[in-house]
C-alpha cells in the first residue's frame, strides 16, 4: 500500500501547475465569459498538450489508456487555476464514446483538438464546443445548442440543447451513459476540490497581509479558526477523490464517486464562504480574481449531480 | 498510488479475525467508567495479551508483534468491526508508551512496559491542572528534589478513570524560579503511594469517569523520571504530538460505529424521512475519509508535524456526529441508556481531551498555514 502520489504523478501536478500559474488564466476567464474564446483555446492546446486529455482516452483510440489517478490529479490543478472550458465534460464525453467504440472523435479528445460537451441536462459551453451529445434513455444523439442560460459563475456558459441526429442506441447507450457520469462526477469533485484549495491559499495569504486594529487579520481566532476548518474540508475530502480513482472499474466505483463528489461539493463551498468574509468587502467584487472561483464553487455544487443526489445514490448503494 | 493490503496484511487480518470471532465476549462487558467494569476490561486485556494482540505494533520483547503501521491499522479494524471491549489501557498505551519509547531509559521500558501490555498495571494521566488546562504551561503542582528522587505536591484534575487505575504520569514544576514551559519534569507516580488522594468526579451522565489527584509529599524515585529534570515540556509534547495522530482514535473504530449506524438507519428509518439518511450518508463518507486519511498518513515519508492536529478535530466532530445521529434514529428511545448512548456520552468530551478543538485550530492555523500568532 502507498496510498500518496509517485514522484511521476507529482511531477505531472507541477509541471501543470507551473504552466497555469505562468499562463494569467484569470483573464482567460473573463474573456471566455465575455464570448472571446481565444485564450481559452490557447489555454486548451497546452494542457492537452501536457497531456491532460490522453489520459481519459483508451490507447486504441489514440490515448495513454484511462488513467483515473493522473486525470483526477490533473483536473485538481485545472481547478486551482480555473481553467475554462468543457473539461469534464469532454472527460465524461470520452468515457460515453470509448464504450460505443467512437474512432471519429476520441483521437481528437486526445490530441486536444476536440472539446466535446454533454447536456447534463444543461450543456456547458455547447456554443462553443465542437461536439453537443444529449443521452435520453438508450439513444444518444447529436445535439445542437438551443437558448443560453444565465449562470452565477459568467464563466460557464449554459445551454439547453435540441437533440438531432441518433448516433447510437440500445442498452449500450445506458450503461455508457452510466459510466460517463461516474467519470464526469469524478472529474468535477476533483475540479471542486482545486477550486477550494485556491480559495484556501488566496485567503490565508490576505489574512497574513491585511491588517486591521493594527495586526494582521489572520492573527484573530474568529478568522484563523474558519481558516483551519477550511484546510481540513479539504484534506479529508482529498483522500475520498483519489480512493475513488483508484476504485475505477469496480463494483464499489459509483459509490465511492457519490462520497467523494459530495466531501468536494461541500468541502470547496465551505471554502467559498469562508473566502468571502475573510476577504471581506473586496471579495464580493467582480473584479477582483477571487470572485472567479467564489462564483465557480457555488455554480459547480449542483453539476454532476448534487450533494443530495449523490447522498441518495451513496445509501441506495449501502 | 495504490490502496492494497500485502499478503503479510491479509494473513494478519485472517489471524485476528479468527481470534477475535472466538474470544470477543458475547454480551458487551459492563462500562469501563465503573469499577465492575474496569475490571472486566483489565481481565479482557490479560486474554488479548496472551494472544500478543494487545500492542501489536510494539517490539516482541515487550509484548507486541512489531506490527508495521498499515498491520496495526488491520487490527484495529478488525477489533472494532468484531465489537471488541473497549481499550482500558489506552491513556498507558496511546500516551505514555510512545513517550517512554523515544524518551525511556532501557531499564524503564523493560519495567513499565510488559505489565502495561497485559493490564496488570493500568496508567491513569495526571496532566490538567485546576488553573491549566487549555494553558497547560501554567501548571504550579511541583516537584522539589529530596534524597534519591522527588517529593510531588499539588493537585491534579480530570485524570481518566483515575480513580481505578493503578498508577499515574504527568508534568511537575520542578524549578520554582522557571516560568512557563521551562523548569518542568515528566514524572511517573502509584496512586496508592503515600500522600496521594484520589477523589473520583462523575461525568456528565454521573459515571466516575475521572477524578481528582491531591499530592501530598509524594516520593517519586530518580528512576521515574522520564528524560531529563527540566525537559519536561519537550517530553510531554512528543506524546501530545502522538495523541492528535491516528494512535489515539484509529479509522477502524469509526468505520465499524459508521457501519452500525447505516444498520440502524435501515432497521428504524422512515424511507421518507431524507434528512436523517443524508446525515447518516455525511458520517459514512467522513468515516470513509477519515480510514483513506489514514492510509495515506501512513503512506507518507515526510514529518506529519502540525497536521496530527488535523486529524483530531475531524474524528472529536465526526465521533459527536455520528452519535447524535444514532441518538437522532432512535426517537424516543434515544434518551434511554444503551451502547448508543454511551458513545455519545463520551463522544462531547472528544473535541475538549487531548488539547480543545480551538487549541488544535490554532497549531493548525499558526503551524500548518503559517498565519501570524494567533489570540
Amino acid at each position: 500500500m502507498r496510498f500518496v502520489l509517485d514522484a511521476e504523478q507529482r511531477m505531472f501536478a507541477e509541471s501543470l501547475d507551473r504552466m497555469l500559474a505562468g499562463s494569467k488564466t484569470p483573464g482567460a476567464v473573463r474573456a471566455w465569459a465575455d464570448g472571446d474564446s481565444g485564450p481559452g483555446r490557447a489555454l486548451w492546446a497546452s494542457i492537452a498538450g501536457a497531456g491532460v486529455f490522453a489520459v481519459a482516452v483508451p490507447e486504441e483510440y489514440g490515448g495513454a489508456g484511462v488513467l483515473p489517478v493522473e486525470l483526477v490529479t490533473a483536473v485538481h490543478e485545472l481547478g486551482r487555476h480555473a481553467v475554462p472550458g468543457p473539461v469534464v465534460e469532454t472527460i465524461a464525453a470520452a468515457a460515453l464514446l470509448s464504450r460505443l467504440g467512437d474512432e471519429e472523435w476520441l483521437p481528437r479528445v486526445a490530441g486536444g483538438t476536440a472539446m466535446i460537451t454533454l447536456a447534463v441536462p444543461y450543456a456547458l459551453d455547447a456554443d462553443v464546443a465542437d461536439l453537443v451529445l444529449a443521452v435520453s434513455g438508450d439513444e444518444l444523439a447529436a445535439a445542437a445548442p438551443g437558448e443560453r442560460l444565465t449562470s452565477l459563475d459568467p464563466a460557464r456558459r449554459l445551454f439547453r440543447v435540441t437533440p438531432g441526429a441518433v448516433r447510437a442506441s440500445g442498452e449500450a447507450v445506458r450503461e455508457a451513459a452510466a459510466a460517463a457520469y461516474d467519470l464526469g462526477a469524478l472529474a468535477c469533485a476533483a475540479q471542486q476540490l482545486g477550486v477550494g484549495r485556491a480559495l484556501l491559499d488566496a485567503s490565508v495569504e490576505y489574512a497574513g497581509s491585511r491588517h486591521q486594529f493594527g495586526r494582521p487579520i489572520g492573527g484573530f481566532q474568529a478568522v484563523a479558526h474558519h481558516l483551519s476548518s477550511a484546510l481540513m474540508a479539504l484534506e479529508f475530502a482529498r483522500p475520498l477523490v483519489y480512493g475513488a480513482a483508484l476504485a475505477y472499474g469496480t463494483a464499489e466505483f459509483a459509490r465511492d464517486v457519490s462520497a467523494a463528489k459530495v466531501a468536494c461539493a461541500e468541502a470547496a463551498y465551505a471554502v467559498a464562504k469562508t473566502a468571502l468574509q475573510v476577504h471581506g468587502a473586496i471579495g464580493y467584487t467582480d473584479e477582483y480574481d477571487p470572485s472567479l472561483w467564489i462564483r465557480k464553487a457555488r455554480a459547480l455544487h449542483s453539476a454532476w449531480g448534487s450533494p443530495s443526489d449523490h447522498r441518495a445514490r451513496l445509501m441506495a448503494a449501502l | 498510488m495504490d490502496l492494497d493490503f500485502g499478503p503479510a496484511e491479509e494473513e494478519f487480518r485472517a489471524e485476528v479475525r479468527a481470534w477475535l470471532r472466538e474470544h470477543v465476549p458475547a454480551e458487551p462487558l459492563p462500562s469501563l467508567e465503573t469499577a465492575e467494569g474496569f475490571a472486566a476490561h483489565r481481565r479482557w486485556e490479560g486474554e488479548l495479551s496472551r494472544a500478543r494482540l494487545s500492542v501489536v505494533s510494539w517490539p516482541e520483547e515487550y509484548g507486541g508483534r512489531g506490527a508495521t503501521p498499515l498491520q496495526w491499522l488491520v487490527f484495529e479494524e478488525e477489533y472494532y468491526a468484531a465489537g471488541a471491549p473497549g481499550r482500558v489501557t489506552q491513556n498507558g498505551i496511546n500516551l505514555l508508551a510512545p513517550t517512554l519509547f523515544k524518551h525511556g531509559t532501557p531499564d524503564q521500558l523493560a519495567r513499565v512496559l510488559p505489565p502495561m501490555a497485559s493490564g496488570e498495571v493500568i496508567w491513569a494521566q495526571a496532566w490538567s491542572e485546576p488553573e491549566a488546562g487549555s494553558d497547560l504551561a501554567n501548571l504550579r503542582a511541583t516537584a522539589t528534589r529530596a534524597d534519591g528522587g522527588w517529593l510531588l505536591n499539588g493537585q491534579k484534575t480530570w485524570s481518566s478513570r483515575a480513580a481505578f487505575a493503578d498508577r499515574a504520569f504527568g508534568v511537575f514544576r520542578s524549578d520554582p524560579a522557571a516560568e512557563r514551559h521551562r523548569g518542568l519534569t515528566y514524572l511517573m507516580f502509584p496512586l496508592d503511594a503515600e500522600g496521594v488522594s484520589v477523589r473520583p468526579i462523575g461525568r456528565l451522565d454521573g459515571k466516575p469517569a475521572f477524578a481528582e489527584l491531591f499530592l501530598d509529599e509524594v516520593f517519586v524515585p530518580d528512576e521515574d523520571v522520564i528524560g531529563a529534570p527540566g525537559d519536561g515540556w519537550r517530553v510531554a509534547m512528543s506524546t501530545a504530538g502522538n495523541e492528535r495522530g491516528l494512535t489515539l482514535r484509529s479509522p477502524g473504530r469509526f468505520t465499524a460505529a459508521a457501519g452500525r449506524l447505516v444498520e440502524l438507519w435501515r432497521e428504524r428509518a422512515d424511507p421518507a424521512d431524507t434528512a436523517l439518511r443524508d446525515r447518516v450518508a455525511d458520517v459514512w463518507i467522513a468515516a470513509r475519509a477519515y480510514r483513506l486519511k489514514g492510509f495515506e498518513t501512513i503512506s507518507r515519508t515526510d514529518d506529519v508535524g502540525a497536521e496530527a492536529s488535523l486529524n483530531k478535530i475531524f474524528w472529536s466532530e465526526l465521533d459527536v456526529a455520528l452519535h447524535e445521529t444514532a441518538l437522532d434514529l432512535l426517537g424516543p428511545d434515544g434518551e434511554l441508556a444503551g451502547e448508543w448512548l454511551e458513545g455519545y456520552v463520551f463522544s462531547l468530551a472528544g473535541p475538549i481531551y487531548a488539547g480543545t478543538n480551538e487549541i488544535q485550530r490554532n497549531v493548525v492555523a499558526e503551524r500548518v498555514l503559517g498565519l501570524p500568532r494567533v489570540r
